[in-house]
């Protein structure tokens, strides 16, 4: 893997840092008075999302982390992994519940969704930022309070659950934005 | 093709009204412009600075990080008080508050300590920042507010633990490197301390970075050099100015260790101001302070762009 010289170092570039990749969210150039320049970054850790700080002297390089990003196709969850597939070769890949964590919850199963690779192995999972679900339990619909704003939980197919007006029935397709986790509108039957 | 300036025409407004209030200040205090080259036959020995080096006919030249050693040569030949506004170049990376070239002024007051040319600074800082009233606090003071290690007597191991304990990446080389220790203890002071609302000098630093500032004996002994900093932003920085050659050299001598203990080229050691202190410099103190940078804080930018012409040519 290349390595990258404080000069390099801009939001988005992946590094590795105590053998974790860290993508950089923002870095500065700061300089005392006369003294050593230094690069002040804000770091994400890809395995954990924490952001941390760091600050390099300036001139000083960096290892890049092997990260890339990756459009498969989600399969199925077969209880301790997610498995995804690779539709242009179909090869497939296996991914923890760490690393799909929070996406799992809208993936019921052949959604495009990016995989973050390190070294090969998935990390992290992003989900498509609109799915479509049926809703498998809700409270009856208020029928024709289209107005007044309300919302109520509802338990979608994959156990995500969703606050949703008020006039929406049990068994409903939804379009979900899942970047917020909100209800945007009702969906077709197919 | 994006042509344009990227200062508007009210900044350079504010920018040649600065210029003039500075030449008529220094024009009724009797102190001499001067113009010195812009290249000169060696670069800058300071570890921290990098010089642009060009290539000319008779062999490679260096484009002045400051006009300190041409204005120093003057005073020994008995030029008086003395200022300059010039440009100046730097070879180190660019930032939102760093330019490959710039605009500075650098004067020098007989007979004056770093205290009376803090006196006569905050006068000329007020042409742009009339508001702005500036405190004055030792380099150890700020430390002893921040509950920070005291710098001119923790040890390299403590200074190395606190830099660790802040973030920062040391090799094994770096956490014995007390100059660059000290460096990330002064940028951590000033950023804690120092941030945007605060405005004041900051004086009386370690030895370690006395650049070529005087020694003041006492426990501990201080260097008499200051930065002025505004709301997180060098202004400036000055020093009650070392004027035997002997001292000179050795300082020379020990920027030249300092770049070969971290791998940089050595210096040209600039003999003839060796040579011009030799013969006598008389006790002085002097100041560089960046124009682009008070103008940026004048007219609350974040950026040195919107206050030069063409501040977005070369990044």
């Amino acid at each position: 893997m290349a390595s990258y010289s404080t000069n390099q170092f801009k939001p988005g570039l992946k590094i590795m840092l105590d053998g974790v990749p860290h993508n950089i969210v923002e870095n500065e150039m700061v300089k005392p008075g006369k003294g050593q320049a230094f690069n002040r970054v804000r770091v994400r850790n890809l395995l954990t999302g924490r952001t941390i700080e760091r600050t390099f002297k300036s001139g000083d390089s960096v290892e890049g982390a092997d990260i890339v990003d990756m459009e498969m196709q989600y399969l199925y969850n077969d209880g301790s992994a997610w498995h995804f597939m690779n539709t242009s070769n179909f090869e497939q890949l296996q991914a923890s519940n760490e690393a799909v964590a929070d996406a799992g919850q809208w993936l019921k199963g052949q959604e495009m969704c990016s995989v973050t690779l390190f070294n090969g192995e998935p990390i992290a999972v992003s989900p498509p930022n609109f799915v479509i679900l049926r809703i498998t339990q809700t409270d009856p619909g208020v029928r024709g309070d289209t107005a007044t704003g309300g919302t109520k939980p509802a338990t979608m197919e994959t156990g995500a659950v969703v606050r949703v007006p008020l006039f929406i029935e049990e068994g409903s397709l939804l379009k979900i934005d899942t970047r917020t986790g909100e209800y945007v509108s009702r969906a077709k039957e197919e | 093709m994006d042509w344009r300036p990227t200062a508007a025409r009210p900044a350079l407004l504010a920018r040649a009204a600065l210029l003039q209030q500075i030449r008529q200040h220094f024009g009724a205090a009797g102190v001499m412009e001067v113009d010195t080259p812009l290249l000169g036959l060696t670069g800058a020995a300071d570890p921290a600075l990098q010089s642009i080096a060009v290539p000319c006919a008779d062999g490679t030249r260096y484009l002045q990080t400051s006009p300190e050693f041409a204005m120093k040569r003057l005073l020994a030949a008995g030029a008086g008080d003395i200022y300059q506004i010039c440009k100046a170049f730097r070879g180190e990376e660019q930032s939102r508050l760093h330019r490959g070239e710039f605009t500075m002024l650098e004067f020098y007051r007989l007979g004056f300590d770093h205290h009376r040319l803090m006196d006569e600074v905050a006068q000329i800082v007020r042409f742009a920042l009339p508001q702005r009233s500036l405190e004055r606090l030792t380099v150890a003071a700020l430390a002893a507010r921040l509950a920070c290690p005291d710098p001119h007597l923790a040890d390299t191991a403590t200074l190395a633990d606190f830099a660790r304990g802040e973030g920062a990446v040391l090799s094994p080389a770096d956490a014995a490197d007390r100059v660059l220790l000290l460096d990330f203890l002064l940028e951590h002071l000033v950023r804690l301390g120092l941030g945007s609302g605060q405005a004041a000098f900051l004086y009386d630093f370690p030895l370690e970075q006395r650049a070529y500032a005087r020694v003041r004996p006492g426990a501990p002994p201080v260097a008499e050099r200051f930065e002025l900093i505004i709301d997180g932003v060098e202004l400036a920085n000055g020093y009650h100015e070392v004027t035997d050659a002997e001292t000179q050299a050795a300082l020379f001598a020990r920027e030249a260790a300092l770049r070969a203990a971290r791998g940089l080229p050595p210096p040209l050691l600039d003999q003839q101001l060796l040579a011009a202190l030799d013969s006598g410099l008389p006790p002085c103190a002097g100041v560089a302070l960046g124009i682009d940078r008070l103008l940026m804080l004048a007219l609350g930018a974040t950026d040195l762009s919107p206050v030069m012409a063409f501040g977005r040519d070369l990044i």
